[in-house]
C-alpha cells in the first residue's frame, strides 16, 4: 500500500536530481579552463603571473605536456591574445644548453589556456639546474619572465639523448602510453636532433626499431609489436607496443635513418641482453 | 556431412517415437560389483558404499582407476585427472550428481573428482563417448559422481567409523559417518580426514613434494513432504592443504570447494510422469598454487584461481508401451578467473601481474532426451539427443585487451550451438549379448583452450595460449560390445572408435616468445583436421568353484592425428590378471597388472618411451559380526615386489608408489 506511493515519489526525485546536475554542467559561468590540471609553478614578473599546469603538477625528466595561463597582475584577468615563446635552459658548470620543445599555441576550444611541451633530457642532483624563460607579447608590447624551476628525475628512463654514428646528437622521448595496460598499447615517441645547444628540431621519416623485453622474466618479449614510424600528422613516431603483463619493461630501440642505415642501437640476442639505445616503462 | 548425420539421427529418433510394438522388458541389469574390472558397461555404474572394494577407504581416484576405460593421469599423489577413452578433462563431462562444476586451476591440478570423497558418494556413473551426454556435451565420455539418495526406512541411527593406515607415505585416514533415517526425515553427515607424507617409490626412493592433507565433510538432509514428494539439501565442504605436485614446478597451498544443492523429487508409478527431479545448485572453488616450499625456482610466483558455478536441472522420466523416455533440461552459469603474480628477483622491479583466465563467463542451457525402446524380449534400441546453447564472454576489459594482443579481431563474446546424439542397438540372450552403437557429438573448447593466457605446461615445457576462434570439436563414434557366457567361462569384448574432427591441440607458434623462464616456446591451441582414437578391451573370467575365480583383461589403445603423429597420453598395451577367493566372511585376491612398452609416444607433447612394467598386489578382507555391529577389515600389500616404475600417465615420469602395506578398519554400529 505504502510502497505504491513511495515508488513514484522516489522515481520523480531521482529524475529531478539528474536533471538539475545536467543544467549545472551546461552553465558557461562556472567552466574552469584548467579543470583536471594541477598547477606546477607560477612565474611572476612586474606585470603578469604566468601559471604553469600539467596533469601531474610537476616537471620531471622526459616529455612534459604543459598548459599555461597569463594573469594580468593589476586586473586579475587572464590574457586571451598573447603570443608566447619559451626557452628552457640547463645551467651546467662549463656550459649551458636548452632542450627539445614545441611552439606554444592556444588550447583548442579554450580562451585563456595556452599549451605546448618540453622534453627535459636530464636534471641536476636535487632537481636543480633548469630555468624557464617565457617571452610574450600582448598588443605589440613585449614582456619577459624568467625563473628557475625544479625538474625531478623520473623513475624510469623515458628519455634518452645520445650521439649516433652519423656524428649528430639525438633525443628520443616517450610520450605515450601514459597509462600502459596489458594490451596492444599505442606507443608514441618524439625524435629530435640537437642542431646546436639551443635548437632541437624534429627529425622526420626515420625509423626506430622496437623490441620490448622484460629483464625480470629472462628477457621475455611480446608479439605483434611494430617498429616506430613517422607520422606527418603530429610529427611524432608511432608503433604498436604489446605488453603481456604488468611490471618492468625495457623498450630496446634501434635508430635507422631514411637510408635504413643503423645510427644507434643493436639487436637483442642471447649474448646481448639490451640495446645501447632503450627506454624503460613500468606499470 | 554434419547435416547429413544430424538428419539421419533425427529420422532414427522420430522412427523410435512412432514405433509401437508390444513387449515389456526388464531394465538392463546393472552390475554393482567393485572388485572386478570388467564391469564398466557402455553406461556403467559402480557402487561405492558396499565395502566390497579392496580398500574401504580408497580415494575416489583409486576407485576410478579400477575401471576399464578410465585411466588416471597423475601429477602427484593427489588430485588425479580422469581420462576416458584416452581423452581427459576438456573432452569429458564430469558432474557431481548432475551438477556442473569446474576446476579453478589453469594447470588441471584440481579435477572435479578431487573435491569429493568416497564418503560423499553412492556410485559413479560412467558413460563412454556419446552415452555420457546426459548432463553435458562431451567427446570422450561422461562421469557422474552420484550422491546417495535419501532413504526413509525408519531404520534409526547408524554410525560407522573408518580408520586406515598405509606404511608408504605414513598415510593416515579417519572417517566418521552418522546416518539417521526416520519416517519423514533423513539426515546423513560424514567427515573424513586424510594425510600423507612423501611416498617412497620402488626401492625406497623418497618422492619429494608428494605429501597432501585433506578434510572433507558433507551433510545431506531429506524431508518427505508427502508420499510422492520429497525435498533434499546437500552440502559438501572439501578442503585440501599442503598438496605437493612432484611432477610440477609448483605446489598447492589451498584447494577448497563448497558444493551445495537443493533438490525436489517427485515420483509416482501410477502417473504419466514416473519421476520428476529438479535441482538448484551453487558451487565455488578456490585454488591457490604457490611455490613457497620449493627451495630453488627461477622466479617466485602466486597463481590463485576461482571458479563459481550456478545451475539447475530438471529431469523427468516417462514410460509408456515399450518406451522408457527420460528428459533433462539443464543450464549453468560459470565464472572462471585465474591470475598470476610474479615477484622479480631484482627487488627494485615491480611485481608482474597477468590474468591467466581473464574472467571468462560461460552460460549454457540445453535439453536432453533419451528413449529406450524394447523391440522384443531380446532386442532393444536406445537413442539420445542433446541440444545446447553455449555462450562465452570475457568479462574483464583487461582480459579482452590482453587476448587482443594475439587476436586483434576478437570480440568479448562468442556463441556456439552444440549437438550430441547417439543410437545403440542391443541384443541379449542367455548365452551371449551384443550391442552396437553410433554417435555424433560436439564440444566447445574449454576455458584454457579458448582463453588461457600463457599457461605453462610442464609436460612439454611450453607456454600455451588459448584461441578464442577455435571451432567446435566434433566426433563420430562407433562402439561394439559383446559378451559370451559358457558355463563357468565368460569372455567379453568391448571396443570404441572415434573419428574426431577439428581435434583441439597445441601447435608451436615460433613467432611467440615464451613467458615462463626456461620454457621452450609458445604453443597456441589449434585444431588438427582430424584425429582417430581406438580402444579395445578383452575381458575373461573363469569360475573354478563358488569361491575361487580367475579373471583377466587385456587392452589396446591407439590414437593418431591427421598429421600422422601419435596423439599424446594414449595408453599402451595393458593387462591385468586376478585370482580371487571369496567366502562369506573372508576374501583374498592376488593381482598382476602391467603395461607394455609405450612405443607409440609423441615427443612433441613431452612424452618419451615409458618402459613396460608389471606389479603384483595382494589384498585380503575379513568381516566380523557381533550382536548388532559389524567390523570390516581390509588389508594387503600394493606393489609386493617393490618395483620402481612409472606409467605413460605419470606426468614427467614421476615414479609410482613402491611397496605399501595397508590396513583399513570399518566399524559399523546400528
Amino acid at each position: 500500500m505504502k510502497l505504491k506511493y513511495i515508488l513514484p515519489i522516489l522515481f520523480i526525485a531521482l529524475m529531478s536530481t539528474s536533471c538539475s546536475t545536467d543544467e549545472s554542467n551546461d552553465d558557461p559561468q562556472i567552466v574552469n579552463e584548467v579543470d583536471g590540471l594541477i598547477r606546477i609553478h607560477d612565474i611572476i614578473n612586474d606585470t603578469h603571473t604566468i601559471e604553469l599546469y600539467s596533469k601531474t603538477g610537476n616537471f620531471s625528466t622526459g616529455y612534459n605536456a604543459i598548459s599555461m595561463r597569463l594573469m594580468d597582475n593589476t586586473t586579475n584577468l587572464y590574457v586571451e591574445d598573447a603570443s608566447i615563446t619559451w626557452l628552457p635552459m640547463m645551467q651546467m658548470p662549463t656550459m649551458q644548453h636548452s632542450s627539445p620543445r614545441s611552439s606554444i599555441a592556444k588550447s583548442l576550444g579554450k580562451d585563456t589556456v595556452y599549451e605546448g611541451y618540453i622534453v627535459y633530457q636530464m636534471t641536476g642532483m636535487d632537481g636543480s639546474g633548469w630555468s624557464l624563460t617565457i617571452d610574450y607579447s600582448i598588443a605589440d608590447m613585449v614582456y619577459t619572465a624568467t625563473e628557475s624551476i625544479t625538474v625531478t628525475q623520473a623513475e624510469n628512463q623515458n628519455v634518452t639523448s645520445f650521439m649516433a654514428d652519423d656524428g649528430s646528437n639525438y633525443v628520443i622521448a616517450m610520450i605515450e602510453p601514459s597509462a600502459p595496460k596489458i594490451a596492444i598499447n599505442n606507443l608514441k615517441v618524439g625524435l629530435f636532433r640537437m642542431e646546436s645547444m639551443m635548437s632541437f628540431p624534429i627529425v622526420e621519416d626515420y625509423t626506430i626499431a622496437l623490441d620490448p623485453r622484460m629483464p625480470g622474466m629472462d628477457n621475455h618479449t611480446s608479439s605483434n609489436n611494430t617498429d616506430l614510424s613517422y607520422s606527418a600528422a603530429d610529427t611524432m613516431y608511432h608503433a604498436d607496443l604489446s605488453l603481456t603483463m604488468t611490471g618492468y619493461w625495457v623498450l630496446n630501440l634501434k635508430l635507422l635513418n631514411t637510408m635504413d642505415e643503423v645510427l644507434k642501437g643493436e639487436d637483442v640476442t642471447d649474448d646481448n641482453n639490451q640495446s645501447s639505445l632503450y627506454l624503460e616503462l613500468e606499470f | 556431412m554434419k547435416h547429413f548425420i544430424i538428419c539421419c539421427f533425427g529420422l532414427l529418433l522420430s522412427g523410435l517415437m512412432c514405433a509401437q510394438q508390444q513387449k515389456s522388458d526388464t531394465l538392463n541389469s546393472i552390475k554393482k560389483d567393485t572388485t572386478k574390472l570388467d564391469e564398466i558397461t557402455v553406461v556403467g555404474r559402480r557402487k561405492l558404499s558396499n565395502y566390497r572394494q579392496e580398500k574401504t577407504l580408497s580415494s575416489v581416484d583409486d576407485f576410478l582407476e579400477k575401471a576399464n576405460k578410465i585411466t588416471m593421469i597423475k601429477r602427484g599423489n593427489y588430485a588425479w585427472e580422469p581420462s576416458i577413452n584416452n581423452m581427459n578433462s576438456q573432452r569429458l563431462t564430469v558432474t557431481i550428481d548432475g551438477m556442473q562444476i569446474f576446476g579453478a586451476c589453469t594447470d588441471k591440478m584440481d579435477p572435479i573428482t578431487s573435491y569429493v570423497d568416497v564418503s560423499n558418494l553412492e556410485k559413479v556413473s560412467v558413460g563412454s563417448g556419446q552415452s555420457g551426454t546426459e548432463n553435458g556435451h562431451c567427446v570422450g565420455g561422461g562421469l557422474d559422481l552420484k550422491l546417495p539418495e535419501t532413504k526413509f526406512y525408519e531404520s534409526g541411527l547408524k554410525t560407522s567409523i573408518d580408520l586406515g593406515y598405509e606404511t608408504n607415505g605414513n598415510y593416515r585416514t579417519a572417517g566418521l559417518e552418522l546416518e539417521y533415517s526416520g519416517n519423514k526425515f533423513y539426515i546423513k553427515t560424514d567427515g573424513i580426514f586424510r594425510k600423507s607424507d612423501n611416498y617412497d617409490s620402488g626401492r625406497n626412493q623418497d618422492v619429494l613434494y608428494s605429501q597432501f592433507e585433506k578434510y572433507n565433510s558433507s551433510t545431506q538432509v531429506g524431508y518427505k513432504l508427502t508420499e510422492n514428494h520429497k525435498l533434499e539439501a546437500n552440502v559438501i565442504y572439501d578442503k585440501a592443504t599442503d598438496i605437493g605436485y612432484p611432477a610440477l614446478p609448483m605446489d598447492v597451498s589451498l584447494a577448497e570447494a563448497i558444493i551445495t544443492s537443493v533438490t525436489h523429487n517427485y515420483s509416482n508409478d501410477s502417473t504419466f510422469f514416473k519421476s520428476l527431479e529438479s535441482k538448484l545448485y551453487f558451487n565455488t572453488i578456490t585454488h591457490v598454487m604457490d611455490d613457497s616450499k620449493r627451495p630453488v625456482v627461477a622466479i617466485r610466483m602466486d597463481m590463485p584461481g576461482w571458479s563459481n558455478t550456478y545451475g539447475f536441472y530438471s529431469k523427468a522420466a516417462i514410460a509408456f508401451k515399450n518406451h522408457e523416455l527420460s528428459f533433462n533440461l539443464n543450464g549453468f552459469y560459470n565464472r572462471s578467473l585465474a591470475e598470476m603474480t610474479m615477484y622479480p628477483n631484482d627487488s627494485n622491479q615491480p611485481e608482474m601481474f597477468m590474468y591467466t583466465w581473464p574472467d571468462i563467463r560461460t552460460l549454457y542451457s540445453g535439453f536432453y532426451v533419451k528413449d529406450r525402446y524394447s523391440i522384443n524380449e531380446k532386442e532393444s534400441l536406445t537413442a539420445s539427443l542433446r541440444l545446447g546453447y553455449h555462450h562465452n564472454r570475457i568479462a574483464k576489459d583487461v582480459g579482452l585487451e590482453s587476448l587482443q594482443i594475439f587476436y586483434p579481431e576478437i570480440e568479448d563474446s562468442k556463441n556456439r550451438f552444440l549437438t550430441s546424439m547417439a543410437a545403440d542397438y542391443s541384443f541379449k540372450q542367455k548365452a551371449y549379448d551384443v550391442s552396437f552403437g553410433l554417435g555424433y557429438g560436439e564440444r566447445a573448447p574449454s576455458v584454457s583452450e579458448g582463453y588461457g593466457f600463457f599457461l605453462f605446461n610442464s609436460f612439454d615445457n611450453f607456454d600455451y595460449i588459448g584461441n578464442p576462434t577455435l571451432n567446435n570439436e566434433k566426433a563420430i563414434e562407433a562402439n561394439i560390445k559383446a559378451n559370451y557366457h559358457f558355463n563357468k567361462f565368460h569372455i567379453g569384448l568391448e571396443s570404441s572408435y572415434f573419428h574426431i574432427m577439428d581435434y583441439i591441440i597445441g601447435n608451436i607458434d615460433p613467432s611467440l616468445n615464451a613467458m615462463t623462464i626456461g620454457a621452450n616456446g609458445v604453443k597456441v591451441y589449434n585444431a588438427l583436421s582430424h584425429a582417430t582414437i581406438f580402444d579395445v578391451y578383452l575381458n575373461s573370467s573363469y569360475r573354478f568353484s563358488k569361491s575361487l575365480s580367475i579373471n583377466g583383461t587385456v587392452g589396446y589403445n591407439y590414437g593418431k592425428g591427421s598429421n600422422d603423429e601419435n596423439l599424446p597420453l594414449i595408453k599402451p598395451f595393458s593387462y591385468l590378471a586376478e585370482v580371487g577367493y571369496n567366502i562369506s566372511r573372508f576374501n583374498a585376491a592376488i593381482q598382476l597388472e602391467g603395461n607394455g612398452n609405450q612405443s607409440n609416444y609423441n615427443s612433441f607433447y613431452g612424452e618419451d618411451e615409458t618402459p613396460q612394467f608389471a606389479v603384483l598386489n595382494l589384498n585380503l578382507g575379513n568381516t566380523f559380526y557381533t550382536k548388532e555391529n559389524k567390523i570390516i577389515l581390509k588389508y594387503g600389500v600394493d606393489n609386493m615386489l617393490d618395483t620402481n616404475y612409472s606409467t605413460y600417465a605419470d606426468w614427467n615420469n614421476i615414479p609410482r608408489q613402491g611397496r605399501n602395506f595397508y590396513l583399513n578398519l570399518s566399524y559399523v554400529i546400528r
